[in-house]
Formats: structure tokens, C-alpha cells, sequence
């Protein structure tokens, strides 16, 4: 874009309807070209997977996507539904509340408070680079198999990111921007919810989005481990069964769920920072 | 008369307790009438800035006070707002215009209608009726700046502070702004205090010129504004008057920072930490 030397106006230039030079035509072709490899490669992927008993490439680990979705109603009926994705959805979206919630309070604390803050980082850190998943066993000999446990792991793996990032942006909050909070006397309440937390949401934002990723990977984990019920149970029973494509309806049905999460988190995002895009938009024009 | 504000043997040194500290301001007398416009100039780096935080309240000073209406402060003060020269980062990007302009209110709990009207009448005076539902970033700067002086008034302050506010916008914007400022202080009656590196704006805008020269910073001169007090962009600027006083400040400044260069010179402790 920068290397562009025609001045546009700061509106859509796409949309524009300015004449068209043969370097603006090259782009959008490329861009339709991208277009059709985004949507077409999936397609074809999915394609060949599905067709791959014909292909003659299936083996007893590797089931064609036909095999995988035949399978996927008997594996995913009504009982399962309920006695397992319920209670997984509930314990990641518990858990990733949770974690924003607590991770979003202490990284305001910490960030209000760079004394306290230098003083607990390195520990912070620490748990920050560890692997959660380690505690797994240890959560389950503290609280069971049921909910609690999961909440926990969950908890115990997103909440870093979240607080690390919340107090990394509340430190960064713009010196001028703070002034004119000063200046006009904001109160406290004010000063956090309408400069402090809109300020510091776009380094809030990107902590969430690895904590959601976080919670998905935790709950299977410790589905896996031990539990119940849930996605993460049905895998394990399938997997002592050596019934390998009830294992990969599993993993096709967690993708979903995981995808859809992700969609519904990247929604969100695209709303509570709108206002970041425009002004960034703005600056890049 | 009590001064507006009044600047009492101001100084203000920096140490964080890492470099040697560094004294900025010393000895700062001065008083702001009510109702006057006093531009501050100096040469860059003579702590107009700082000077103009202190009376903001954001900088405490390091000896002496600083009074508004008799009253020394302790803080940012409520009779006084403060314009930025950086309006792309005073005003708040996630907050429309109309919100940016009524947090300062809500902060202070007046009711919703009363705000709504106080932002509709500032954006009135400012010249942009319509833009209430717009973010900062959809305006141009000169648009920008003229959010954050519609801010200040929907404040009701006594005074106005101005730290180079139309530095960063083009030649026609910067003159648009000075009559505005100047209109609304007209109007609203307001005490302004106007820092910049401008000769021409300082003369054009104010009353009085308060010249800051010396290392550290303290008055070096101050210069009244004999002009009529309707300005014209065109005619008041081509008078002998106001080219005769543009050569005083002019001349003020320079002999200011001749003045600082020499104290430098004799003090090698200070040209270490400037």
C-alpha cells in the first residue's frame, strides 16, 4: 500500500470510482485470485478426504469423511448431547468466564499498582510459561472428576494470559490521555471504565483469544484424563474401544465446537474494537 | 482586583533520583487578571510547557504556589480546563464526540438533559453542530481540536489553558482556530492562557505577552498588547502597531535565549543535563 504514489482519499479506496490503472486492475485480480484459493482449497480438501474410500487411500487410523460423518448422528444423538457437550460447553465457557473475569480485576490491581506489580511479575511469569497441563493430575486428586475440576484446569491455564495482558495495557495507557483524565477531575469509576479498560482492551482482547484457545485445549485434557462425562470422555471410550472413527467423529465434532467458538469470540472482537480499526485505518491512509 | 491566577515565586525541579535533577523553572511571579488573554513565549526548551502544567495542577512545583482566586491549589483546579497540543490523544478514540465532550459531566453527576444540552451549545460555538454522533478520528485535526475546546467549555471553567494548540494543524485551520478562540473567549467571558512558539499568534491573540527566558526559566519581560481589542486577521497584522510589537517580543526572545546561552556557558554542571 505504501508503495503506492498516488495520493487516494481516505475513504474506501476499493470502492472508489477512480479510473482504473493497470496496477490497481493486477491487485484486484490477485485478490479474487486469493478469494478463490481461501474458500476453494477447504473444498477440495474436504473433497478428497470424503472420496477417499474410492481413492483407495483409506486405512483402518485414516476413515474417509463419508465413513466419519455416517457414523456422526449414532455417536452424537440426543444422550450424548446432553450427558457430555452440555456439560464440556458449560465448563469452558464457565472457565473462560472466570478466567476473564478474575484475570481482567488482578490485571487492573496490578497495573494500578506498579509497585506491587514489579514485585510479583517474575512469579506471574512463571506460571505464565508453565504448562498447565501439568497440574491436570493434581486438580483431579483436589477436586474430583465432576465440574469443579474442569473449571479449575481451565482457570488455571487462561487466567495468565488475560491478567498479563490486562496489566501490560492498563501500564501503557497513553501519558496525554491520563492527563486529561487529571485535568478533568474523573473520578475514579470513570476514569477506569470510560479511559482505563478502553485503553488497555485491544492488549485485553489478544490475552482473551489465548485464553479461549486455552480453555478448549484444557477441557479436553482433562476429559481425557479423567472425567465422567463430556467431548473428551466419549473420545477416551471410543479410543478403549479401538472404534477409531467414533474417535475421529469426536475430533471432527470438537473442530466444530471449536471453530464456532472461535467465530463467535472473533464477532465480539470485530464490535468491541471498532473503534481501534477506524483509527487505525485512519493512520495507515 | 484578585488575579485569575496568580504565580507565586513558582520553581519546579525534576529528580527522579536516577540523573542529577534538573531545574527547570525558578522564581515565576506573575499574575492573570480576569478576563485577560496572556500569551506565553519563550524560546523551545525554556519550560513553557512545564510552567503551563504547573498552573494545571498536573505538576506540583517544587516551591512557591500557584493561586486561582485567591485559593492556592492542590491538583488539577475546577475552574480550569486544559487544551492539549495533541488533540489525537486527548480526546478519547472509543468515545463518540458527544461522549467525549459530557465524560468530564457524568464524572460530575449532572443529570443526562443537562448534559446533552451543555454538548449540544459547546459544539454550537465551536462550529460543528452536527458531528455530535461522530468518533474523533472520522474529523479532520482542525475539527479535532475544535472537539477538545468544545469540551473545555461544556466544563464551565473560569479559565482556559492552552498548551500549542494549533500547532499541529495547517496555516488556514490555524488562523480559523484563532478567531474562534478568540470569539469564544469574547463570549464566554473566559481568562485565557495561550503557550506558544508563534510570534505573530502570541501578539495577534493576547493582552499581554509574558516572555519566559533564563536557565532555570523565569520571567524575562512582559510586554503589553496596546492593540484595540477587535482583532482582524488582515488589518490588525499590518498595522505599524503590531509590527513594531511583533519586533519587541521577537527581540525579547532572542535576547532570552542569549541570556540562557551565557548562564549555560558559565555553569558547565547545567549544559550536562540539558
Amino acid at each position: 500500500m505504501s508503495t503506492d504514489t498516488t495520493v487516494r482519499p481516505p475513504v474506501a479506496a476499493n470502492a472508489s470510482g477512480g479510473p482504473n490503472t493497470p496496477r490497481k486492475r493486477s491487485r484486484a485480480n490477485r485478490s479474487a485470485w486469493l478469494r478463490v484459493l481461501e474458500y476453494g482449497t477447504p473444498l477440495v480438501i474436504a473433497a478428497i478426504w470424503w472420496f477417499a474410500d474410492e481413492l483407495g487411500v483409506t486405512t483402518f487410523f485414516f476413515p474417509s469423511l463419508e465413513t466419519i460423518v455416517e457414523r456422526f448422528p449414532e455417536v452424537w444423538n440426543g444422550t450424548t448431547l446432553v450427558r457430555d457437550v452440555v456439560p464440556t460447553l458449560t465448563a469452558i465457557l464457565l472457565g473462560f468466564a472466570v478466567s476473564c473475569i478474575a484475570g481482567i480485576g488482578f490485571g487492573l490491581l496490578l497495573g494500578l499498582n506498579p509497585r506491587v506489580n514489579e514485585f510479583l511479575l517474575p512469579l506471574l511469569e512463571f506460571f505464565r510459561a508453565m504448562p498447565a497441563i501439568a497440574a491436570v493430575p493434581l486438580f483431579i486428586i483436589l477436586l474430583g472428576v465432576g465440574m469443579e475440576m474442569k473449571v479449575g484446569c481451565i482457570v488455571f491455564a487462561a487466567i495468565w494470559p488475560v491478567l498479563l495482558n490486562t496489566t501490560d495495557g492498563v501500564r501503557g495507557v497513553d501519558k496525554t490521555m491520563l492527563d486529561t483524565a487529571s485535568s478533568y477531575q474523573l473520578t475514579p469509576y470513570w476514569r477506569i471504565t470510560r479511559l482505563i479498560l478502553p485503553a488497555a482492551s485491544p492488549s485485553i482482547v489478544a490475552g482473551m483469544r489465548v485464553a479461549l484457545a486455552q480453555s478448549m485445549v484444557l477441557i479436553i485434557i482433562s476429559e481425557l484424563v479423567a472425567s465422567s462425562a463430556g467431548i473428551g470422555n466419549v473420545i477416551s471410550d471410543a479410543t478403549g474401544k479401538f472404534d477409531l472413527v467414533a474417535v475421529w467423529t469426536g475430533i471432527c465434532f470438537m473442530a466444530i465446537v471449536a471453530f464456532v467458538l472461535s467465530k463467535l469470540f472473533e464477532m465480539f472482537e470485530h464490535r468491541i474494537l471498532a473503534w481501534h480499526r477506524g483509527l487505525h485505518g485512519r493512520e495507515e491512509s | 482586583m484578585i488575579d485569575r491566577i496568580a504565580i507565586r515565586g513558582v520553581g519546579k525541579t525534576f529528580d527522579d533520583g536516577r540523573r542529577p535533577p534538573k531545574e527547570v523553572l525558578r522564581g515565576v511571579d506573575f499574575g492573570v487578571r480576569p478576563n485577560e488573554f496572556v500569551s506565553i513565549v519563550g524560546h523551545s526548551g525554556a519550560g513553557k510547557t512545564t510552567l503551563l502544567r504547573v498552573i494545571a495542577g498536573l505538576e506540583t512545583p517544587t516551591e512557591g504556589s500557584v493561586e486561582v482566586d485567591g485559593k492556592p491549589i492542590s491538583g488539577p483546579p475546577r475552574e480550569i480546563a486544559l487544551i492539549f497540543q495533541d488533540y489525537g490523544r486527548s480526546l478519547y478514540p472509543w468515545l463518540t464526540v458527544n461522549d467525549n465532550i459530557t465524560l468530564p459531566l457524568r464524572s460530575k453527576h449532572s443529570a443526562a438533559a443537562t448534559r446533552a444540552a451543555e454538548a449540544k451549545k459547546a459544539l454550537d460555538a465551536v462550529g460543528l453542530p452536527d458531528c455530535g454522533h461522530q468518533y474523533p478520528w472520522q474529523l479532520s485535526g482542525g475539527m479535532q481540536q475544535r472537539v477538545a475546546i468544545a469540551r473545555a467549555l461544556a466544563y464551565g471553567p473560569e479559565a482556559l489553558l492552552m498548551d500549542e494548540p494549533f500547532a499541529s494543524v495547517d496555516a488556514q485551520t490555524r488562523s480559523d482556530l484563532e478567531d474562534l478562540v478568540l470569539d469564544i473567549r469574547r463570549q464566554y467571558e473566559m481568562t485565557v492562557l495561550l503557550v506558544t512558539h508563534d510570534i505573530d499568534e502570541s501578539v495577534y491573540m493576547a493582552d499581554r505577552i509574558l516572555v519566559l527566558g533564563g536557565r532555570p526559566t523565569g520571567v524575562a519581560d512582559i510586554i503589553p498588547v496596546d492593540l484595540p481589542p477587535e482583532r482582524d486577521q488582515l488589518s490588525t497584522k499590518s498595522t505599524p502597531e503590531f509590527t513594531a510589537l511583533r519586533a519587541q517580543v521577537l527581540k525579547a526572545v532572542r535576547s532570552s535565549k542569549e541570556m540562557t546561552e551565557k548562564s549555560a556557558d558559565n555553569t558547565p554542571e547545567s549544559v550536562s543535563v540539558s
